[in-house]
């Protein structure tokens, strides 16, 4: 049961790190496609722009390499940014995205006294059963800051989806691959569970 | 969107140390920041407010590196606040992991300032800190820089300013219920509630729930205590505590 956190340099991943810690899983940072083709199980993180993200992940030959990761089956998940950059391509940028799970990523829609970016506690309601929603199916909530929605192509992919002026997929999960909109190191109790039950898998 | 009531700590840090004074003045040493965000991770805290009061009014600056720690223990999103003057300062503290930054001096000193973390961060991002007290002669005014300096400004006006220079919510802190355990001070926060549209967490005198009820109640949109949290019994010894998540649930049931 060990987990790899991508850094690639972005953001602090002290309190991603920390939660694995405290939840007993074995966490290392990675920053090579060597040590991401030798690890168990992959996290991707990211806050920011969608092309710096795909840029950064580029310039050290990780999207080649979590491509490859994706495709030997084992679990990988993105949460936030890492979560969109899942997808084939986003409304934010022009590079193509890792494409491990089809779909993209579109801005919210402003609308009257809809906030852009979405930020704060919400709830995520289940589609369907899933180990990784393990002890969250009911009552939950979960801390988010983003400006965009992913848009799964198939929507058998979405996880759970969360009401913000329109639903939107708030996890998605294609086979091996999956990930989370919100910040599960920021949400304490009802993170903890998913990045708990990701280690599980 | 959210519908969840936020309880939100307030922690104030000086020298590096936890330290709770009594309406804006002196300070009572109460520990470790790091051991308190540790604790309050356990008790399922969902929001944090961390300001090191120090920043400003003794200009010791902006400390990256409590803060860096702090943003890496925290299991909840955060807000700091302290000596923030600049976007590139908001920016930064944003970047080491932290949600929010509160801003007080640089309001009054520079409002433009506001804005640019605003147009920069977004205004959920952007939180000002709103400290009023009553006069003497009736009405309330408001003060920054730990209750020293004037703004000439009304608590309404204050918030109003602080609304059209881009901010997202505003703490509403009571300068002479600091720490008084006397509940919240309802009249400034209905004032406050009514004349803005923006999110206000009230701040300063809770003793308990019911003082949560009476805050929300006026109109308050999330609550926020600092001694009740750290201080406890006759005594007031120092032991942190938090509402379980079933009495942070009632509220909901209560304010809706």
């Amino acid at each position: 049961m060990s987990v790899s956190v991508v850094n690639y340099g972005l953001g602090n991943l002290g309190s991603v790190v920390n939660m694995f810690k405290r939840i007993g899983t074995e966490v290392r940072l990675i920053s090579t496609p060597e040590e991401v083709a030798s690890s168990e199980r992959v996290l991707l993180p990211g806050i920011g722009a969608f092309d710096h993200g795909m840029q950064l992940l580029a310039d050290q030959g990780l999207d080649t390499a979590l491509r490859d990761f994706a495709a030997t089956g084992k679990p990988f998940m993105g949460i936030c940014l890492g979560m969109q950059l899942l997808l084939d391509r986003s409304e934010e940028g022009i590079t193509n995205g890792l494409g491990v799970i089809p779909g993209e990523s579109l801005k919210f829609e402003s609308a009257p006294g809809l906030r852009i970016p979405h930020m704060g506690w919400n709830a995520a309601v289940p589609q369907h059963a899933d180990p990784l929603l393990a002890g969250v199916e009911n009552d939950n909530r979960f801390y988010f800051v983003h400006s965009y929605r992913v848009v799964p192509t198939n929507s058998d992919d979405i996880l759970t989806l969360t009401q913000y002026g329109q639903p939107f997929a708030s996890m998605v999960r294609s086979n091996n691959v999956m990930g989370a909109q919100f910040h599960p190191e920021k949400s304490h109790v009802f993170g903890m569970t998913v990045l708990k039950n990701f280690a599980a898998l | 969107m959210s519908a969840f009531p936020r309880v939100i700590p307030v922690l104030l840090v000086s020298d590096g140390y936890l330290v709770k004074p009594i309406k804006f003045d002196g300070s009572r040493y109460i520990g470790d920041p790091i051991n308190a965000v540790r604790i309050f991770n356990e008790k399922q805290v969902d929001e944090l407010v961390i300001c090191d009061i120090d920043a400003t009014p003794k200009g010791t600056g902006i400390n990256y590196t409590l803060i860096e720690e702090i943003a890496s223990e925290a299991f909840m999103p955060v807000g700091y606040g302290g000596g923030v003057s600049s976007a590139a300062d908001a920016k930064r503290i944003v970047s080491i992991g932290i949600e929010k930054v509160v801003l007080n001096s640089i309001v009054d000193r520079s409002p433009e300032v506001v804005t640019e973390i605003s147009d920069a961060l977004g205004a959920s991002s952007t939180v000002v800190s709103v400290d009023a007290k009553r006069k003497l002669t009736g009405g309330y005014e408001t003060f920054t820089s730990r209750a020293k300096r004037k703004t000439g400004l009304s608590p309404v006006d204050a918030a109003l300013r602080a609304e059209k220079l881009g901010a997202g919510e505003v703490i509403l802190s009571s300068i002479d219920r600091e720490s008084t355990f006397i509940g919240y001070d309802t009249k400034l926060i209905r004032a406050v509630t009514e004349a803005v549209s923006i999110p206000v967490i009230a701040l300063g005198g809770a003793s308990g729930i019911p003082d949560f009820h009476e805050a929300l109640d006026a109109g308050a949109a999330a609550v926020a205590a600092g001694s009740m949290f750290v201080l406890n019994g006759k005594h007031r010894a120092v032991l942190i505590t938090y509402p379980s998540p079933a009495e942070v649930r009632g509220l909901l049931e209560r304010s809706y």
